[in-house]
């Protein structure tokens, strides 16, 4: 019933617009042909559909390619995008930036993941998807600001393309209207891989974001939603890079950037028509030359990244970072920034007060207090500890060798080592260390930082210090140590 | 085969490359997907995934199509008016105002887009335990440099009235010289 209502009703409307056709295609006769190519667009299949339709029953499919020649009101007529700025080669210098930008936020985030060893046993954050960890390797220690340079050009890369891909977004959002929604088998299949991409890029930069300020809104695991989100925009990405090439290369050489720069906007006129139909059917007059826009675009991404990446770099230059979770506000605390404040773990003085034990396992077992660690033999060294979030700090720590601590428990030549925390509870808690990470004569049981014993928040009483690994591996409030003999 | 090819770029409508291309791809994502499905939280994903795509394409863009559009309507002298527009109403003596509105509000804007969860202390508790520190410095920020970025702006458009103004002096002197003559 209900079906045969709806076939009525669009058998009604398609009459309804039939019998307005006419006057719609008399109209389109009386306009000039030329200088309007595209409102030629309006009225797609005019031409193929019969002048005087016969009378009688027409099959839903005729009623539907009816229905579809003529676009809704509002976003679906082409009259609708008025911006004379749009076109091919505006969208393909975005594209350009994008395709090599996008490429090394995505190829840094898949070393991060690669950074955490997620084939040690204890390690991975985001189990399965095993064929997508073909690229896995032993993260190296050195050099020991490997880690730290990865993620703060993955988080500040990232924030300064946001402007970039929120422009190119607009510069193409006319296609989202487009009508007939579906031409061919082909293009709606294309259409449906945009949600890869498009929703791939949103997906990764919200969360990403929202990630760097400890805004946990999102319903699942960020570390799984946040690499296998890149898998799904990587997917996107490439097949969509592929397929529009030829148009990149067109727009590239449609116009000179050379002249542009230098097109004030009493001189901007639109781009010629493209047959991807980025450009305006009508367009406006101008507000904004293209190299005002294009600078606003740069210029929106070097406020974005200008007043984080002093997070990153440290020094005097963390003060300019007005805006990142531990630029201005960790400089003016004075303090060393930190990841997991104590409080937080719930760190109690009983944890950390004469009763710590030190515990070391390997051939035999050997428990240690925090004066016996300390009176082993001291070594230090300056590195960095860098955050997945993109903050880094370089600091002088010093400590106990590692490989010392394993020829305590009776370990000549360790291949591994599982590090335990005071901490109860949290995805952290544990470390697995590879091979390279345990031999790095670098790679320490810090008991100091710059000096001083280190702070609680910092580990107190013992935390691990290893070169170039990922923040979170550096274990603080260390109370056990595995070691791993050589098979 | 060039007659297969051809069939199927007739059913189809593109070489049967782009097919082959579009459905690796969609494999690539699937597997991806069947990873967070394997962890129990799909759901979520797609949801999110979803309504990012509203959001942006549904809901900020035009949000701040609407804005731009109004600030073109409320500002006075739009450069270059549509065509049909008042032809006949002379240029006002001065620069256009609508971009040295437009860049400050839309890079104060972009800068609440990404940090709103500090700037508006949504994140303040989860920030607080994960650094010790506290996420009220942000608004003030935030006002501080948006403040700086309309002075800025502001500074830049007296820049261009003098111009103008120096302009139209010395076009009035010519003008004037040319009828001396």
């Amino acid at each position: 019933m209900l079906l045969a209502g709806a076939a009525a009703g669009l058998a009604a409307a398609g009459a309804a617009r039939r019998a307005r056709a006419p006057t719609r295609r008399a109209a389109a006769a009386r306009r000039p042909a030329t200088g309007q190519p595209d409102r030629a667009r309006e009225l797609p299949n005019t031409a193929a559909a019969p002048q005087n339709p016969a009378p009688g029953p027409r099959s839903a499919g005729a009623v539907l390619s009816r229905l579809l020649s003529y676009p809704p009101p509002g976003p679906f007529r082409p009259s609708t995008w008025r911006s004379p700025l749009r076109g091919l080669w505006l969208t393909s210098v975005l594209g350009l930036v994008l395709l090599g930008g996008l490429a090394v936020v995505a190829i840094t985030g898949l070393l991060s993941y690669a950074s955490y060893n997620p084939r040690l046993p204890g390690n991975d954050q985001t189990p399965g998807g095993q064929l997508l960890k073909f690229y896995l390797f032993s993260w190296p220690t050195d050099p020991a600001w490997l880690y730290r340079v990865n993620q703060g050009l993955h988080v500040t890369l990232g924030l300064a393309l946001l402007p970039v891909v929120l422009t190119k977004l607009w510069s193409v959002l006319p296609k989202l209207f487009s009508w007939p929604p579906v031409r061919s088998p082909a293009q709606a299949v294309e259409r449906l891989s945009l949600v890869m991409i498009v929703g791939g890029v949103l997906f990764e930069f919200a969360t990403g974001i929202a990630d760097i300020q400890n805004f946990y809104v999102f319903p699942f695991s960020f570390y799984t939603a946040h690499l296998y989100g890149a898998w799904v925009f990587i997917a996107g990405f490439v097949t969509h890079v592929i397929l529009k090439f030829p148009h990149l290369r067109a727009g590239l050489r449609s116009r000179s950037l050379r002249r542009e720069l230098r097109t004030p906007l009493s001189a901007t006129r639109p781009e010629t028509p493209d047959p991807a139909g980025l450009r305006a059917a009508a367009p406006a007059a101008p507000t904004i030359s293209r190299r005002g826009l294009l600078a606003a675009v740069t210029g929106g991404s070097l406020t974005l990244a200008g007043l984080a990446a002093g997070q990153s770099i440290g020094g005097w230059t963390r003060r300019t970072a007005l805006f990142a979770p531990r630029g201005l506000s960790a400089a003016q605390s004075g303090e060393l920034p930190v990841n997991r404040t104590a409080a937080t773990i719930g760190l109690t003085d009983a944890d950390v007060g004469p009763a710590y034990r030190l515990v070391l396992v390997g051939s035999r077992q050997v428990s240690l207090t925090r004066d016996q660690v300390a009176a082993l033999p001291q070594q230090s060294a300056v590195l960095p500890i860098a955050c997945v979030e993109g903050w880094s700090v370089a600091a002088r720590w010093s400590g106990v060798a590692l490989t010392d601590l394993a020829r305590l428990a009776g370990v000549n030549y360790p291949v591994g080592a599982l590090v335990e925390s005071i901490e109860r509870k949290g995805s952290f808690r544990t470390a697995d260390l590879s091979a390279a990470q345990v031999n790095d004569p670098r790679s320490m049981l810090a008991l100091r930082v710059n000096g001083a014993d280190l702070p609680r928040d910092h580990g107190y009483p013992a935390r691990t210090v290893i070169p170039a690994a990922p923040g979170v591996h550096n274990t603080k409030w260390v109370n056990k140590i595995t070691f791993t003999e050589q098979a | 085969m060039r007659g297969l090819t051809g069939r199927v770029r007739r059913w189809y409508g593109a070489h049967p490359l782009h097919l082959l291309a579009l459905l690796a791809a969609f494999a690539l994502a699937g597997y991806a997907l069947s990873a967070v499905v394997a962890a129990g939280q799909w759901r979520g994903f797609a949801a999110w995934f979803l309504v990012a795509i509203v959001a942006h394409d549904l809901l900020l863009f035009p949000l701040y199509s609407l804005a731009d559009l109004s600030l073109r309507r409320l500002l006075p002298g739009r450069p270059g008016r549509s065509e049909g527009a008042r032809p006949s109403a002379p240029e006002p003596p001065w620069p256009p105002v609508l971009n040295y509105v437009r860049v400050p509000a839309a890079f104060s804007l972009l800068l609440l887009l990404v940090w709103f969860p500090l700037i508006l202390g949504l994140s303040a508790g989860t920030y607080h335990r994960a650094s010790g520190l506290t996420a009220a410095p942000y608004l003030g920020r935030w006002l501080a440099v948006t403040g700086l970025l309309f002075l800025a702006s502001a500074a830049a458009y007296a820049v261009a009235l003098r111009r103008a103004a120096a302009r139209t002096r010395a076009q009035a002197a010519a003008v004037t010289a040319g009828r001396g003559r």
